[in-house]
């Protein structure tokens, strides 16, 4: 589904990522974790289209198509989603309109018919129930005044709404307690389904007890230097990021 | 300096036509002085530096030439749609009777033009006219007080709540030629009554067209006056406007201004509360392309203690439109407890497009909470690229978040049909296609 080969991305002065390969299977969970300053959510940023990011070589492959060349809201319409580490509040746009007009436009792209409002309303109320998330919440400006938890439910929420093929996770855990941790997680691993693929970049291995990933690659100086199962987060919990720091440096 | 020509060019029309048996000819003759000794507003004015409204006359008008007549014209395309009210026409400054239209009961709301109440309702004019809104300080309220031909006249006595709004068109004829027009509205409202006023500006023709327009307001204690001003005239429109509001204790006073299109608009509007627990409210919304200029100055003047002013202004400037805002508060010393509040915010969306905005607050009394904030910008790029991730295209994202930030301003609009109808302008200049 994805096909990350010898991605390298710069942002001003700074190179960031120096090669990063990386193949995403349909049905798979990936996680990439990483010490601070590895790169991990300037590869998210990558992959959703942030400008300010410049890729200096390499090539990403999304289901056939080359994703690089594409726009955010372009690859938004092929089936990619970022969960924001930081989600920005808009004033004065409300939840369900913004919400509406994306899955509307994302419809239309796709060649499927819009929904009205009814059925609009309708889909909002099953996946609302998906991430425990209250219709207050939706009527209000998009995340203006939301806590952190809040915040991170809407993304998820927003990923229930949209269906995406690949979501990214960006450090999705950080700033939420461990209750909203579960409905967090509880929430996007009742959206996972063989077809669809999730990427979860994190620092901590905590969330991992809730996602369970396939395979864990530690990101460090912008590459990634070692990959396993769901085991080597559990090794990285225990042992912390030095001894993958010193194993690179030998290398 | 042409100034000073300019000025004598403008007296000397005035002072051609000036009808000596009018019951105001010595009004008119004061504000003539007035004009001569002030002198229309030069590059060196303070009150005009970043509105050079007398270079753009110079250069685009005739000042001493006469008005072409007008064949008439049908008002119809400039009516708002479905609302209902009392119409008002103005064709050039003159009052139109055929296309006016009063629907208020007698009882409730005397609506008459100008020129028919000071021939038959001297004894309620006179106590007013001239006397709210200052013509010594600007000259061009003192152009507008010698020259002015006609305009509203509002009367609502004591305790009635009227309806209808009242709906004041001001067209310009320009088909055949320049207009320039000066109209002066007078607006009494009694104790305990409620009233709304709409007015809107539209041309007819492709010639330019100068309007002063001066609005007397006496608002009586507890009484309520909302006030709209829809200026999105599509011709070459220039305009004076000072509006002054004077009001009694425990009065209500909300304005909303939208300047949408025009050549160049310099809107004073001026409330003085002139007694306690008052609560006045002034909006406005400048949303501006091409080359329009649109210039705010607003003041508020808390005369006495336990009075509450807010005022929202919000820009949203492209091409190398202008925008100008100056507000000013003062709090006598005497004003203790007052609550004033000012906000302007400017959202910018080219390189040619600017700003100039300057708070102005003056107090005097020690116990008061005032505030006042102006932010200018962009568009919040984190913001637009989080709407692009969720699959919107940046143009429809754009509009979103520029129909958000303009949205504020319709949000205490309680007429339904108004709030409705600039809506629909609003979402129509800013391509909302969601």
């Amino acid at each position: 589904m994805l096909s990350i080969k010898n991605l390298q991305a710069r942002i001003d002065d700074k190179q960031i990522l120096n090669g990063i390969n990386l193949e995403i299977k349909p049905g798979e969970v990936h996680a990439i974790m990483g010490p601070n300053g590895s790169g991990k959510s300037t590869l998210a940023s990558v992959l959703a289209g942030r400008e300010e990011y410049e890729v200096l070589a390499g090539e990403v492959n999304f289901l056939g198509k080359n994703l690089l060349e594409m726009a955010p809201e372009e690859r938004a319409r092929e089936g990619v989603f970022l969960a924001f580490q930081y989600p920005v509040e808009i004033p004065g746009v409300s939840t369900i309109n913004f919400m509406k007009t994306a899955v509307n436009q994302i419809r239309e792209a796709r060649g499927q018919q819009t929904l009205d409002a009814v059925s609009f309303l309708g889909l909002m109320k099953e996946k609302m129930k998906l991430v425990e998330i209250d219709q207050s919440l939706l009527n209000r400006a998009l995340n203006e005044g939301f806590s952190g938890g809040e915040k991170k439910r809407n993304e998820i929420f927003q990923m229930a709404m949209l269906e995406p093929k690949l979501a990214i996770l960006d450090e999705t855990d950080s700033g939420l307690d461990i209750d909203a941790l579960k409905i967090v997680s509880n929430g996007v691993n009742k959206l996972r389904n063989k077809s669809n693929a999730v990427i979860v970049v994190t620092h901590y291995q905590r969330l991992l007890d809730y996602i369970v990933p396939d395979f864990v690659h530690v990101l460090y100086k912008g590459k990634i230097v070692k990959s396993g199962t769901k085991e080597l987060a559990l090794e990285l919990e225990a042992k912390g990021y030095d001894w993958i720091k010193d194993q690179a440096a030998v290398v | 300096m042409s100034e000073k020509n300019s000025t004598a060019e403008v007296i000397a029309a005035i002072e051609k036509n000036l009808d000596v048996t009018s019951p105001v000819v010595q009004l008119r003759k004061e504000a003539l002085s007035d004009l001569s000794e002030k002198g229309l507003p030069g590059n060196k004015s303070e009150e005009y530096k970043h509105t050079p409204l007398t270079r753009l006359l110079e250069k685009n008008f005739s000042l001493s030439q006469s008005n072409a007549p007008s064949n008439g014209i049908d008002p119809t395309p400039a009516a708002i749609p479905f609302v209902e009210g009392n119409t008002v026409v103005f064709i050039n400054g003159k009052y139109a009777a055929d296309h006016s239209r009063i629907v208020s009961p007698a009882s409730e709301i005397t609506i008459l033009s100008l020129r028919d109440a000071l021939l038959n309702h001297q004894e309620l004019v006179l106590p007013f006219l001239g006397k709210i809104a200052d013509h010594k300080t600007d000259a061009f309220t003192a152009w507008n007080t010698a020259a002015f031909v006609d305009g509203v006249f509002i009367h609502v006595p004591d305790n009635k709540t009227v309806e209808l709004p009242i709906l004041v068109y001001h067209i310009h004829d320009v088909q055949s030629g320049q207009v320039i027009s000066a109209t002066r509205n007078l607006v009494v409202v009694g104790k305990n009554s409620e009233v709304s006023i709409l007015e809107k500006f539209d041309s007819m023709g492709s010639y330019n067209g100068f309007s002063t327009l001066v609005s007397e307001v006496a608002v009586a204690e507890n009484a309520g006056v909302t006030w709209y001003s829809i200026q999105n005239d599509k011709g070459n429109r220039y305009q004076f406007e000072f509006k002054q509001f004077q009001q009694a204790r425990s009065s209500r006073v909300n304005t909303f201004t939208f300047t949408l299109d025009g050549k160049a608009i310099r809107n004073n509007l001026q409330l003085s509360l002139d007694g306690e627990g008052i609560d006045s409210h002034m909006h406005g919304l400048y949303l501006v392309g091409k080359d329009t200029l649109a210039d705010n100055h607003t003041v508020v003047d808390h005369k006495q203690p336990n009075s509450f002013s807010n005022e929202l202004y919000k820009g949203i400037i492209e091409d190398s439109a202008k925008g100008v805002f100056n507000g000013k508060i003062f709090v006598r010393p005497n004003a203790q407890k007052t609550n004033a509040f000012q906000a302007n915010r400017n959202i910018l969306l080219t390189d040619k497009a600017s700003i100039n905005t300057k708070p102005q607050l003056e107090i005097w009394a020690d116990d008061v909470k005032c505030s006042h904030g102006c932010t200018s910008g962009q568009l919040d790029e984190e913001a637009l690229f989080y709407l692009q991730t969720r699959g919107i295209n940046k143009d429809t994202a754009r509009a979103m978040m520029l129909y958000a930030f303009a949205g504020e301003l319709l949000d205490t609009i309680k007429h339904p049909g108004i709030k409705e109808y600039i809506d629909t302008l609003i979402s129509e200049r800013l391509h909302k296609n969601f």
